[in-house]
């Protein structure tokens, strides 16, 4: 083989394994850190899986909102407000814009007694807002009351 | 590299987005209350001393129905407009006050301006479920006949008003167009 | 009346840009029409001008009855923040993007005067015709100028209270300038690949242009991560948001591109490619405009969903992106180049850089977008794309990219003698050693992330520091450029590796009174004080460390909106930020509080701005100008030939 071709030879695996090195970490990346949607529905009755990271979303119930006594946990209802309601344990602060009967996206965990164990809670800074998870939800519920 | 392989990848990804885009759009989709009659209630009014209001109460003049609570900043934010529509076309308007506390709506109507006939206080949320509620602000456009003809979810403002509520409205045909 | 001009002047402005798409590509034919060009690109900034400067007017006079500023404005804000209302919402800073696009257009109009006209004429007649898309996408779906009538309303519904803040001042004019100003490159690889004519005078007519927009696009997005961080953070300055990957996406592509033109304009190789990432950073920012406008992708920063808006823009970028990849699927090959090099040489280098540049840009893309063609493709199933996928996938291309740029000033172009690479090696060492010590210095643990990270900026610093000084005798301001820029990676890296692993945060509950010790540093919450502002009230809390620094967090009500705001107590230091936010204030009286220490955390920004800085240098260089006049005066001759 001459230089030219060892050159380009090399050059090629070097570009394939680049490849190939990059295409799996995409995939694995991708795969561990995809969060499926559950609307409060599928939380409920036992659809969506315990002890994986899910997103959930809906309402938050008024009159749900209970802080710890101690420290910063805090335990409220989301709902869709057709009949689906479960509770979600958070501990930490809460954003801004979290109100009774807002609509909140919440990234945690679901336990084997049905509570969200919630590590994040979101609610967008602009008060028109309504996270597309939600506002769908709203409009299935629109098309089959 | 091939000179159409960057093409075929943006057309791609422009159906991606084409896809995507109508998929999220939830105003795209056709709300089901839209053309059904408005539904039955009884539940008190804001008034003091509280009195009664069912649908008859709404149906029998062409109205906004609009859903609000203290609690719901966009609420605030579509107020003006809606004090305005009030001034400006005098159609009437009639105010849904949903999961709220009566002493504190009638206090920030008395801060901020009463557009509304009347209000109805929905503490449980009845009357939202069969609306279909799902949040506030919502507003609901209601035939002289009891039929609901137009939904909106979230704000109105100028642009809702002149693009979406006038038009139907002057379809309806009422004096109330402005 | 005088909003009514402002409208009428932004529909003249569509004339103009209409017009001026004409006048342009009628003078790459007949030089004739230069001039008529040429004051149609004048006469389009200054309708846009006078347009824009009327809605400024309109805000700073609280005139409700526009529509826009009803919805937008109060007359409690402060004049500043009513001025920057203005582009506080959608339409505003749309007529902001045409605005600042006619500026670039009029810009080449003027600074390209010299260039030959064929080219001059193309780029000139494509801004023109971009303008014109996105003046009917204003007017069409988007104008300011509406007027609520009759009954204007007596007070304004106020501007959103995250907005009312200097960074959003300045965040999206310096955004804007970077954005629309890739449209200038665009502008030139439409007109080369029209003309088939692509040389080192295409390039070096394009370089400048580049870097202006590349080093306003790296400040902006800078701006934007400060912004994020003291006003919505928590602490945190990035988080792989839609919108912010829609404006990391161009930044991407645009780097790779200031790189690629390099090599094309030194060595006349990489040409297609070159072409490629002009039109790939301009259409990645109307990719992001987008995405940011239509409402399509969840995230904090996006304006609220219209779908007569989306669907424009998408029709706008399907006919722009389109168009320019269609003609660069027929034209391109006509413009291959075959330049030989080998070994580790500067073209080497530079291709590793722009590799690795458009995978990161494609590893983000996947990130931004997967969840919309998830959805797509199982028919409304609603996924999200955690922010470690980001972080693990690339993390370590910038690795990569830190030790191809290490040895970029010694390397040569066609080939690099074996001993250049010699002093750099002895430099690795060293560095190595600093990454490991440094930290374990300084945090006490050894994290390989930080270390590593650590090792390769100091090596980069290292290699640059002695080759300039080498050279210290020769220095131009293209090569100051470079090492600056260089140098600007190298404290980013150092900045986000060293506050994304030493970082520590704790959210406690907190009386007036009680003390909280976080990383040796006691805080005491000495004081809580209602303050009234210009349009809301506040509690104020004092937060005294035993070191003697007060830090003032608050939590403002602002009356208009009724909306709640949290204004985080910095200390902000060169070598670590206090950092105190007022939670929400719990039944007892108490307040839930956040308290991070950030070491190093302006390092972030203030390499951001060297690598703009050092872009923006790089132009300044006196071939440019000398150049300038040589290529005018072949163009001249070569003009003169054809036509004879």
């Amino acid at each position: 083989m001459n230089r030219a071709r060892r050159g380009r030879l090399a050059a090629a695996v070097f570009l394939l394994a680049g490849t190939a090195a990059t295409v799996a970490l995409v995939l694995v990346a991708l795969n561990e850190n995809i969060n499926a949607f559950h609307p409060p529905e599928r939380i409920v009755n036992g659809t969506a899986p315990v002890g994986t990271t899910i997103r959930a979303g809906g309402m938050v119930t008024p009159g749900s909102v209970s802080r710890d006594a101690e420290g910063l946990g805090v335990t409220f209802v989301l709902s869709d407000f057709q009949g689906s309601d479960f509770p979600v344990r958070f501990v930490g602060i809460l954003p801004d814009l979290f109100r009774e009967g807002q609509g909140i996206l919440v990234t945690g965990q679901l336990d084997a007694g049905g509570t969200f164990m919630a590590h994040e809670v979101l609610a967008k800074h602009d008060e028109n807002y309504m996270p597309p998870e939600i506002a769908d939800l709203a409009a299935h519920q629109a098309a089959d009351p | 590299m091939h000179r159409l392989l960057p093409l075929a990848a943006f057309v791609v990804l422009a159906g991606i987005l084409y896809l995507g885009f109508t998929l999220r759009d939830p105003t795209l989709l056709p709300s089901a209350l839209v053309g059904q009659p408005f539904p039955e209630f009884d539940l008190p009014t804001l008034g003091d001393p509280p009195g009664r209001a069912t649908r008859a109460d709404v149906a029998g003049d062409v109205r906004l129905v609009n859903v609000w609570a203290t609690w719901c900043p966009t609420c605030l934010a579509e107020h003006g407009e809606l004090m305005r529509i009030r001034r400006a076309t005098g159609l009437s308007i009639v105010g849904v006050n949903y999961k709220d506390d009566p002493a504190e709506a009638r206090a920030w109507l008395a801060r901020h301006g009463d557009p509304y006939d009347f209000n109805v206080v929905d503490l449980a949320g009845d009357l939202g479920v069969d609306l279909g509620v799902y949040g506030a602000p919502e507003t609901f456009l209601v035939d002289a006949g009891g039929t609901i003809r137009y939904k909106r979810v979230g704000e109105v403002n100028g642009r809702v008003w002149r693009e979406e509520i006038a038009p139907v409205l002057a379809e309806i045909g009422t004096p109330g167009d402005g | 009346m005088i909003v009514e001009l402002g409208h009428f002047a932004t529909i003249l402005a569509l004339l103009a840009a209409v017009g001026l798409a004409a006048a342009g590509y009628a003078s790459a034919a007949n030089p004739a029409w230069r001039s008529a060009a040429a004051t149609l690109a004048g006469g389009q900034l200054v309708l846009l001008v006078a347009g824009f400067g009327v809605l400024v007017h309109a805000f700073l006079v609280s005139d409700f009855s526009v529509a826009y500023v009803a919805e937008n404005s109060n007359t409690r804000l402060p004049w500043y923040y009513r001025a920057s209302a203005a582009w506080g919402a959608h339409e505003g800073s749309f007529l902001l993007w045409t605005t600042i696009m006619a500026a670039w257009t009029w810009a080449v109009s003027v600074g390209g005067g010299r260039l030959p006209a064929e080219i001059h004429g193309r780029v000139l007649g494509t801004m023109g015709l971009l303008n014109a898309g996105f003046l009917l996408f204003l007017l069409s779906t988007s104008t300011p100028f509406e007027r609520l009538l009759p009954g204007a309303p007596a007070e304004g519904a106020d501007l959103n209270p995250l907005l009312q803040d200097f960074g959003l001042i300045v965040h999206p004019p310096l955004l804007y300038t970077g954005y629309v100003g890739f449209a200038v490159a665009f502008s030139f690889a439409v007109a080369a690949l029209l003309s088939g004519r692509l040389d080192a005078v295409w390039a070096r007519w394009t370089r400048p242009w580049t870097n202006v927009a590349w080093a306003f696009l790296t400040v902006g997005i800078a701006l934007g991560s400060w912004w994020a961080y003291y006003e919505l953070g928590w602490g945190g300055w990035w988080f792989w948001d839609p919108v912010e990957n829609a404006s990391f996406m161009p930044w991407l592509a645009g780097t790779a591109l200031v790189h690629s033109l390099a090599v094309t304009e030194k060595r006349g190789a990489f040409k297609s490619w070159t072409l490629f990432l002009a039109v790939a950073a301009f259409s990645l920012s109307l990719l992001g405009a987008f995405i940011v406008r239509s409402g399509v992708l969840t995230s904090v920063h996006a304006f609220a969903v219209d779908p007569e808006r989306g669907l424009f823009l998408l029709a706008l970028l399907v006919a722009t992106v389109g168009g320019a990849l269609t003609l660069y699927a027929l034209r391109a090959p006509g413009l291959g180049s075959r330049a030989g090099y080998a070994g580790a040489s500067r073209e080497l280098l530079l291709l590793l850089n722009n590799v690795i540049l458009v995978v990161a840009l494609a590893v983000v893309m996947i990130g931004t977008l997967y969840p919309l063609a998830y959805e797509a493709a199982t028919g409304g199933e609603k996924i999200s794309i955690g922010p470690p996928y980001f972080n693990r996938v690339f993390v370590p291309m910038m690795f990569v990219l830190a030790a191809a740029l290490a040895v970029a000033p010694v390397s040569r172009w066609r080939r690099t003698p074996a001993r250049l690479f010699r002093g750099a090696a002895l430099m690795l060492g060293a560095a190595a050693i600093l990454g490991v010590a440094l930290p374990l210095a300084f945090a006490g643990t050894f994290e390989p992330g930080a270390a590593l990270a650590v090792a390769l900026a100091a090596w980069i610093a290292g290699v640059h520091a002695s080759d300039a000084w080498r050279r210290r005798s020769s220095w131009t301001r293209g090569y100051a450029g470079m090492v600056l820029a260089h140098l600007g990676f190298a404290v980013s890296l150092v900045g986000i590796a060293v506050t994304s692993t030493f970082s520590h945060a704790v959210d406690a509950r907190m009386a007036v009174g009680d003390t909280v010790v976080l990383n040796d540093v006691a805080y005491r919450f000495a004081d809580l004080r209602r303050v009234d502002g210009p349009n809301y009230v506040a509690d104020r809390g004092e937060f005294l460390t035993d070191g003697g620094v007060a830090l003032y967090p608050e939590k403002r009500l602002y009356d208009a909106r009724a909306q709640v705001m949290t204004e985080a107590g910095i200390a902000a230091g060169f070598t670590r930020d206090l950092y105190v936010t007022l939670g929400e204030k719990l039944p007892d009286g108490s307040w839930a509080v956040r308290i991070n220490d950030k070491p190093l955390v302006r390092w972030v920004w203030l390499g951001a701005l060297m690598i703009a800085l050092g872009g923006t240098l790089s132009i300044t260089d006196a071939r440019y100008r000398r150049l300038a006049r040589r290529d005018a005066a072949a163009g001249r001759t070569a003009e003169a030939v054809a036509t004879a």
